[in-house]
């Protein structure tokens, strides 16, 4: 197998050793696991939980304070204090759910606990993408053929042309606006990706085929859509009913729409956040990306290379790590999907020392270089060319010529 | 009787809809928050007393949650145990007679040698400690009408069924002429000693005959050392008209069922077994019996053939994605025995717990939630 098809200047030997070095460092991990790790995963869980109903529980509590009550301190000031603060804090429920537990449960980084209550199979996540279509298009295929051209879905999304190698048409010239659409509707457009509704335009496969995959998404989505904007406004409605038959308290529609714009604002918090660090994992400059061909008989070792080079990481603390649910790690999770994220902290500095020693990239950053070079690809890369913003030139022109000697 | 029918899946809906409030959790996820034992989609106990009956046997007292049944008398329940981070499963017989009033029950430990579970539970664990449990299950049960003469045979550990029966007995005021024959290693390692005295003061009917198997001063006479013909004949001349009920070790059960299928007792004889079978050592190289319990398939799989292959081979067709070890769509649960895995030649036999068929080979026999 001919090294030259990936862009790096080791031979098969070291390769395959950096494989060896990187199964020791899993199974260390996998060893090592334990009480500490159930305890972490459980407190989360369970703060998660009681963040969710307190958030959920301020913003009718806000609703007490419209103005239209009267008393001392029902004023704009306090009631929009506390609706924004209880959408906050239901927005950063929403974020820890989806991030550190449901995206690293569904990996099953925690099914060696044998806990029925924190497993891949069952989990569901507060996200209108159902879990067993994520499970298939991120677990699966954006994991497996991570920055390949044409397999790995994530690749700006079907939408946006976020690596040079990418073929330009007219269409990527408004994509700073589909960028920011796509923030704003993140968990929607991720929910839609995952049918491959593209397939279907194209003639690969028909409507009548992903029947059942699209009755399970739109039944995921009726049921989120439910339970934020119909069923919690109307029950803090159905709590101010007395008071409206008696004359007092704040008109019924102005009360269902106040809590229904914060269940708004929460999950519009929990997109842009998780479109931030997701945006952080893949697309900034000098990430690597792949063709097909240069993936045919990958082995295990050429596997962990391709995901060092086509990851991310963003410098951060232990506060950030958190709320992007160790995906600041995103290095150490693509080479390890399904080790606890806790642990992505402690082997980070071995994998990147690794890198160090084999002459390899390990891409890393400041939160605002990371996005800040992202931002900058997706505006420049909407005109044609920009070839300089893709991968290393040096290991380019290598593997072109490797290739040209090939054939 | 339309009607009926659509007014039950209108009531049904509107049932539902609290949890619609939840989604995608369910209501009783935020319960238990507050209080574990509220939870309704698993069943949770608190340890609220936890003592020791010998050097290494504890009987911890539990609180089960509000979906608890009661247990009949020589029933088991099974306990989740974390052990170093892992739910496992193990099965103690309930100690205590169900006429309890308080809502408790109790279960009486070993602390086996290089048991974990055990270990766990009798040495690790505190009052406050929730753990899942489930509901009580078994048919060591006292018939009923009750008999009129009984003969308990216990060995060990193999105690607490019959204390749980003997407490029921006497609780519902019913405890026939009974013979108790309790063995244990030497007078020191009676589980429940003081109980099982105080019962046969203050019960005429009940008569408990204590046999040491490894007495200090070594055996002296039949009222010492293992079960043995000779030895039951002296302790209750009448055991052929009683009804017998016997928990304990393997060997002790072993010689008892020998000894009453050759005096063609056997009818009278109800056994309660908690030791396990021989442990499945997987060999180096050696493949084993795979049986695919949910499509009821049984086949021959070598140790280098990866599991997703041989169900193929079988006809199936396993959900599975990258068929690399990375992605979990073919995570299979591991209903008993072991596999390998194949990338780096480990052992697993986390039993409940997860196989990743792709990357899993059989080692020894195995069956596979497939």
């Amino acid at each position: 197998m001919p090294t030259g098809r990936m862009p790096v200047k080791l031979t098969d030997a070291q390769i395959e050793e950096i494989g060896r070095e990187l199964d020791a460092m899993r199974h260390e991990v996998i060893e090592s696991r334990g009480d500490r790790d159930r305890r972490y995963i459980r407190n989360v869980i369970k703060s998660q939980r009681g963040l969710a109903l307190g958030g959920r529980v301020i913003i009718l509590a806000s609703i007490l304070f419209l103005p239209a009550w009267g008393h001392g301190l029902a004023t704009y000031t306090v009631f929009l204090s506390l609706l924004v603060f209880g959408a906050f804090c239901l927005g950063l429920a929403k974020i820890i759910e989806n991030m550190e537990i449901a995206h690293n449960v569904m990996h099953a980084q925690w099914d060696w606990m044998m806990d029925e209550d924190v497993q891949s199979a069952t989990w569901e996540w507060d996200n209108v993408c159902a879990s067993a279509e994520w499970k298939v298009s991120h677990n699966f295929k954006h994991h497996t053929w991570t920055n390949v051209l044409g397999k790995d879905p994530d690749v700006g999304y079907g939408m946006l042309r976020v690596s040079p190698e990418q073929r330009w048409k007219p269409y990527y010239l408004g994509q700073p606006i589909y960028a920011l659409i796509l923030a704003v509707f993140f968990e929607w457009a991720i929910a839609i990706q995952g049918l491959e509704l593209g397939r279907v335009f194209a003639g690969k496969t028909t409507l009548r085929q992903i029947r059942s995959q699209v009755v399970m998404t739109v039944k995921k989505m009726a049921a989120q859509i439910m339970k934020d904007y119909v069923l919690w406004p109307l029950l803090v409605v159905a709590l101010m009913i007395p008071f409206a038959f008696s004359g007092y308290g704040p008109a019924l529609l102005a009360v269902f729409l106040w809590v229904l714009a914060a269940n708004g604002a929460a999950n519009l918090f929990r997109n842009f956040w998780t479109y931030l660090i997701i945006f952080c994992g893949h697309f900034p400059g000098d990430v690597y990306v792949f063709t097909k061909k240069q993936v045919e008989d990958e082995t295990r070792a050429r596997w962990y290379v391709r995901q060092l080079l086509a990851s991310c990481n963003i410098r951060s603390g232990k506060f950030l790590n958190f709320l992007s649910g160790n995906l600041s790690h995103q290095i150490e999770h693509h080479l390890f999907p399904d080790l606890p994220s806790n642990r992505y902290q402690e082997l980070a500095p071995r994998v990147r020392a690794m890198a160090d020693r084999f002459e390899l990239p390990y891409n890393t950053g400041s939160l605002i270089r990371q996005f800040g070079s992202t931002v900058w690809k997706i505006l420049r890369l909407s005109f044609p060319g920009g070839a300089s913003l893709g991968m290393k030139w040096e290991f380019k022109t290598w593997n072109e010529q490797q290739e040209s000697t090939e054939s | 009787m339309k009607a009926a029918l659509q007014k039950s899946s209108f009531l049904s809906r509107v049932a539902s809809i609290p949890r619609l409030f939840a989604y995608p959790l369910r209501i009783s996820n935020y319960l238990e928050l507050i209080n574990p034992l509220w939870s309704s989609h698993r069943l949770m106990a608190r340890v609220v007393k936890v003592w020791d009956e010998t050097k290494n046997a504890r009987t911890l007292t539990l609180r089960p949650g509000r979906h608890w049944k009661p247990h009949r008398a020589g029933q088991y329940v099974s306990i989740r145990i974390p052990v170093a981070g892992k739910l496992e499963t193990r099965y103690y017989t309930i100690s205590s007679p169900p006429e309890r009033t308080d809502g408790c029950f109790t279960i009486t430990v070993k602390a086996v040698e290089g048991g974990r579970g055990s270990h766990s539970l009798v040495r690790d664990l505190r009052v406050g400690a929730y753990l899942p449990i489930g509901l009580p299950d078994g048919d060591f049960v006292l018939p009923d009408p009750v008999p009129e003469k009984l003969l308990f045979i216990t060995g060990g550990i193999g105690i607490t069924p019959a204390m749980s029966m003997l407490g029921s007995l006497i609780a519902r005021k019913c405890l026939p002429d009974s013979v108790h024959l309790h063995y244990s290693p030497n007078e020191f390692e009676v589980v429940f000693d003081r109980q099982l005295k105080e019962m046969a003061r203050t019960h005429p009917q009940y008569r408990l005959a204590r046999v040491f198997t490894r007495p200090a001063d070594g055996i002296a006479s039949l009222n010492e050392g293992h079960f043995s013909p000779a030895q039951l004949d002296k302790l209750c001349p009448d055991w052929k008209d009683r009804e017998v009920f016997a928990c304990g070790p393997e060997t002790m059960l072993t010689a008892l069922t020998t000894h009453f299928e050759r005096t063609r007792m056997a009818a009278k004889l109800h056994l309660e077994r908690f030791g396990f079978g021989p442990l499945n050592v997987p060999v180096e190289g050696v493949g084993g019996h795979v049986r695919l319990v949910k499509s009821g398939l049984e086949v021959e799989a070598d140790a280098s053939t990866n599991l997703l292959r041989v169900a193929e081979q079988a006809g199936l067709k396993p959900k599975h994605g990258c068929r690399q070890g990375i992605c979990h769509t073919c995570n299979v649960r591991l209903i008993s025995g072991s596999v390998r895995d194949l990338r780096t030649g480990k052992i697993f036999d986390d039993l409940g717990g997860p196989v990743q068929i792709c990357v899993s080979a059989a080692a020894g026999n195995c069956e596979l939630d497939l």
